[in-house]
């Protein structure tokens, strides 16, 4: 068996395959083999967002610019809004700060608002054949992703006109915004399976997001926050990581144990919880759609 | 069980499969409504029992039709089998890859190109992108819709879009293929070319599970049949037995209304 080429094995995965269909436990399908085949079927996740995304003329140049145009009109008017009500006086660099949060946020938020509509636009593909279906959350993550690319370029004549300098330290970044995909991804998953359950979810997102962004450090830093709301940072799954982010984009700085410590257990807790609540109700969403 | 390699051996065994599940009463569910009901003290869901206790294999090569009146469970059956419901108790064992070509038909958001909307479908039917692109030009040729595979899907006829998921089943090479009152589609001649296709695939030693209302499509590519009622297994025999006992129960002749072919 060992001795067989890969190609050969691949072969053999469309030839012979014996599929077993058993009831699930507490609701839940074997969770490896699961996982494994939508490993394998991961092109369509990809595809998918490709395709949506297309329809949305994300592959034009203005429709680039509408991408990016649109949180960056949002910093700008948040940046007055705060100026005013500070008196005028900001410390420097926080327009890249609120740049820089703002566009982590919206990569989080597209992700979320995207993928409550992920599962209930699946109709006949989901009646119609068997495939994993945490699938479709997973491309609005990718789409989300595809579109905070170009905002990342945005950002760069805004960290030199701020005075940032370039350091190792920056790299940081990148396994923040690791940590911000997977939660996305864990939420991505809770939303589009409730929205089966409750198909005004969707009306009411537009609220939550909105206050989700007031309650993150991104408007204020997070050593302004008082002292009786410093919890919301470890309350909000977003504080720590956010306060985190802007930290390592800004100034090039490593996040602190507790910043990382409290980031990485609500991502990987929300993927872990959203996985298990999107799997177990999955095979309900034929007869609900 | 081991000897797979054996023409004879099953392609599909059901074991004692039962499908429950629950549904709303509510056309579309709602947090507003919930909260509403809660207060109400309503209960909100309904079971349904859609299948019960049904056992039945399929040998190899074997084409199966299933018959049975609206709501009988024939549609929750094969979708069990094809994997996309989970039964509630028993066991199904499918070897082999399966093809479904459900009531509904391909494609799901007609938003979408018909290209896209094949791309997306074999995809998520677990084909790999060479596979796919093989396949692409063969599932065109036989829809026979040339440039509106670039159309989105909603400018298309009703004919043409049976004709779309006839095609992309058939040309998918499954070793299981499931037909779910889909032969219907198109005009005179495509139903021809359909049926001419069916007989083709029926003589490749392909398992085939056809559900049906038209009894003389059945009788007529079948080699056993089922008939589902209220979800319980009623008969499982050849084809002519089943159809005779069937169309008895419905009391009514085995006239041309009910052997009309589809």
């Amino acid at each position: 068996m060992t001795t067989a080429t890969p190609t050969h094995q691949r072969e053999n995965d469309f030839a012979e395959q014996h599929h077993v269909y058993e009831p699930h436990l507490v609701g839940l399908p074997p969770l490896w083999p699961y996982i494994r085949e939508a490993w394998r079927r991961r092109a369509f996740a990809v595809e998918l967002s490709r395709t949506k995304l297309r329809a949305q003329h994300f592959n034009t140049v203005f429709g680039q610019l509408w991408l990016v145009l649109n949180p960056l009109m949002l910093a700008g008017v948040y940046f007055v809004l705060v100026d005013i009500l500070r008196g005028g006086s900001n410390r420097p660099g926080f327009f890249a700060h609120l740049v820089a949060g703002i566009f982590a946020y919206h990569l989080v938020s597209d992700a979320v608002r995207d993928g409550t509509k992920a599962v209930v636009t699946g109709g006949r593909l989901i009646l119609n054949s068997a495939f994993p279906r945490v699938l479709l959350p997973i491309a609005s993550v990718i789409s989300a992703a595809k579109r905070f690319v170009p905002t990342m370029v945005i950002y760069v004549p805004i960290h030199m006109a701020s005075g940032f300098g370039v350091e190792p330290g920056l790299l940081w970044a990148i396994p923040l915004l690791a940590l911000l995909l997977v939660m996305a991804s864990g939420l991505a998953m809770i939303v589009s399976a409730l929205q089966v359950y409750f198909r005004d979810l969707k009306n009411l997102m537009p609220y939550l997001l909105r206050v989700w962004l007031f309650a993150s450090p991104v408007r204020y830093f997070a050593d302004q926050m008082p002292e009786k709301y410093q919890f919301l940072l470890d309350v909000n799954p977003l504080g720590q990581l956010l306060s985190a982010w802007t930290e390592a984009v800004n100034l090039g700085q490593a996040p602190s144990t507790h910043e990382l410590v409290v980031s990485s257990a609500w991502a990987f807790g929300l993927l872990i919880v959203g996985f298990l609540f999107f799997v177990s109700r999955e095979r309900e969403f034929a007869v609900r759609l | 069980m081991s000897s797979l390699s054996v023409s004879s051996a099953p392609s599909v065994v059901v074991q004692d499969v039962s499908v429950t599940y629950r549904t709303s009463f509510e056309r579309r569910p709602t947090l507003r409504g919930m909260i509403s009901s809660l207060g109400r003290g309503e209960k909100v869901v309904r079971e349904v029992e859609a299948v019960k206790d049904v056992s039945f294999s399929i040998p190899h090569g074997t084409v199966l039709g299933i018959v049975g009146a609206n709501g009988a469970g024939k549609s929750t059956l094969v979708r069990t089998i094809a994997g996309i419901l989970p039964p509630t108790s028993g066991r199904i064992d499918v070897y082999g890859r399966v093809s479904t070509l459900l009531a509904l038909g391909v494609g799901f958001n007609r938003n979408l190109s018909g290209r896209d909307n094949v791309r997306l479908g074999g995809l998520a039917a677990g084909l790999h992108r060479e596979q796919l692109a093989e396949k692409y030009d063969e599932i065109v040729r036989f829809a026979e819709l040339g440039d509106f595979m670039d159309m989105p899907m909603r400018t298309y006829s009703s004919g043409m879009y049976g004709r779309l998921a006839f095609s992309v089943a058939v040309n998918m090479d499954p070793d299981i293929l499931i037909i779910d009152e889909a032969l219907s589609v198109g005009d005179a001649r495509f139903r021809r070319k359909s049926a001419n296709k069916m007989r083709e695939l029926c003589g490749q030693a392909r398992t085939i599970v056809l559900v049906s209302h038209a009894l003389g499509t059945v009788r007529e590519l079948c080699d056993q049949a089922i008939w589902m009622d209220h979800g319980v297994l009623r008969m499982w025999d050849e084809p002519d037995a089943v159809i005779d006992a069937y169309t008895e129960f419905l009391e009514v002749r085995q006239d041309a209304v009910t052997l009309e072919d589809v």
